[in-house]
């Protein structure tokens, strides 16, 4: 809505009480920086777009039961930069995937680093700040749409 | 332009420039840029005159630009020196922000950031935030600048034409005064053969300044300044004068561009409420605890 030079607000509040969930904008907060949980598993799919690239697999448990986990990546352009691609992963890949876990315990996390079923290793796009991040606790992430 | 922003320009010239961030071992890299590390030994070559045109990329790597803790030179880390000229009611507005990264960050599920959902990031906060790979393009009228970051373009006159007077009574060749803008109104002039600078006014104060949720209003001023080092090198200067929200002005960048090939495929980098949504469903609502319903 367009409006002349000057200070409203109201649209602000009516957006917060109607399209929070909608809005989720994720940011560091939610990522336990000091932990790193490494697991073998299947990818189930890999997302490869704006504002973050995600992956999800499906990993055994040590009683055989398959979790489910979603990781993210940086965006796509950030991604390029660190040499992956929209190929570089397909469904029934088997990967070694190192996330940084959220804080809620669900099968969530930001990626490391993931082994490819190649050989190769690729960090999650958020390069030299992320790997920081259980050192000193200072946020991660690059740009993106929403970010 | 302000003396408070001639003073301000005057003291810019004289610094030196440092990247935002220098690259780490093995850095990341666009396929195809050329950055200052591959060039190490190469002696500068002379500057064109008042031209800004071509592909630029941060200098020192692709992330030099990438500020997700706010302004590269005052990021929100807590730390004193990068404490900002707060009024009071700066201090206020930036206190009522819930940004999701810097020293203030929230879980996403409380964020009141405007940008999410693809709204837009207006200027200056596009260079703010995550400054990369940019075409600029001269015309007899303007300055075009395309940015990567979500596939934003902003025009800078050269036409000679005034900004609108002051926020509350602006005159820019309408009868009525003319709506704030996301991206403001731009002038800019040549200093002299290698220095160009820009001026804005007039945005919509829905905007955040940066990523870590510093404020404008609308009487936010923002000068930038583009200085062609030598040919293959601009540098670029970004000060935020905002008396409402600020005591005096400050520099929020200051990045070192390499020029690139004139063939260089900037990216795509679009922001899709379609996949926002598929990423906020599968991803983002579960990591910061909402379920889907």
């Amino acid at each position: 809505m367009r409006h002349k030079f000057g200070t409203r607000y109201l649209w602000l509040f009516a957006l917060l009480l109607v399209a929070v969930p909608v809005l989720a904008h994720h940011g560091n907060a939610a990522f336990d920086p000091t932990k790193r949980v490494t697991m073998k598993g299947t990818v189930t799919e890999w997302f490869w777009a704006n504002p973050h690239c995600f992956l999800q697999f499906d990993v055994k448990d040590e009683s055989g039961n398959l979790v489910h986990w979603v990781a993210e990546t940086s965006n796509p352009p950030d991604m390029i930069n660190h040499g992956w691609s929209k190929s570089s992963l397909k469904v029934g890949d088997q990967v070694t995937v190192t996330v940084i876990p959220v804080k809620n315990g669900k099968p969530i996390g930001r990626i490391a680093a993931v082994v490819l079923p190649n050989g190769q290793t690729l960090d999650g796009g958020f390069g030299a700040i992320s790997d920081q991040a259980g050192r000193n606790g200072g946020s991660a992430g690059s740009g993106g749409g929403s970010k | 332009m302000t003396k408070r922003l001639a003073a301000s320009a005057v003291a810019l010239a004289a610094l030196s420039f440092l990247p935002v961030r220098t690259p780490a071992q093995d850095a990341p890299r666009q396929p195809g840029a050329v950055y200052d590390a591959d060039k190490k030994s190469e002696a500068p070559a002379p500057a064109p005159k008042r031209d800004l045109t071509g592909v630029w990329e941060p200098a020192a790597g692709p992330s030099a630009g990438v500020q997700a803790t706010g302004s590269g030179q005052y990021p929100s880390d807590g730390k004193p020196e990068h404490e900002l000229p707060f009024t009071p009611l700066g201090r206020e507005t930036f206190k009522a922000h819930k940004p999701t990264f810097g020293v203030t960050q929230v879980p996403s599920a409380l964020t009141n950031d405007p940008m999410p959902g693809c709204n837009p990031q207006g200027f200056p906060r596009v260079v703010l935030h995550n400054f990369r790979t940019s075409r600029i393009i001269q015309t007899p009228e303007n300055v075009v600048i395309l940015y990567e970051f979500n596939k934003k373009w902003r025009v800078i006159w050269t036409d000679g034409r005034q900004l609108p007077k002051d926020a509350t009574d602006p005159t820019w060749g309408a009868p009525d005064p003319p709506e704030s803008r996301w991206w403001g109104y731009s002038i800019g002039k040549w200093m002299d053969d290698y220095t160009f600078v820009a001026e804005s006014n007039g945005f919509d104060d829905r905007t955040w300044l940066d990523n870590a949720g510093r404020p404008h209003s609308d009487a936010l001023h923002v000068m930038e300044q583009y200085h062609r080092a030598d040919r293959d090198h601009l540098e670029m200067t970004i000060t935020i004068d905002d008396p409402k929200m600020y005591t005096k002005p400050w520099v929020a960048v200051k990045l070192r561009l390499r020029l690139q090939s004139p063939g260089f495929d900037i990216r795509e980098m679009e922001c899709a409420p379609i996949e926002t949504e598929e990423y906020n469903k599968q991803f983002a609502d579960p990591a910061a605890g909402i379920d889907a319903k």
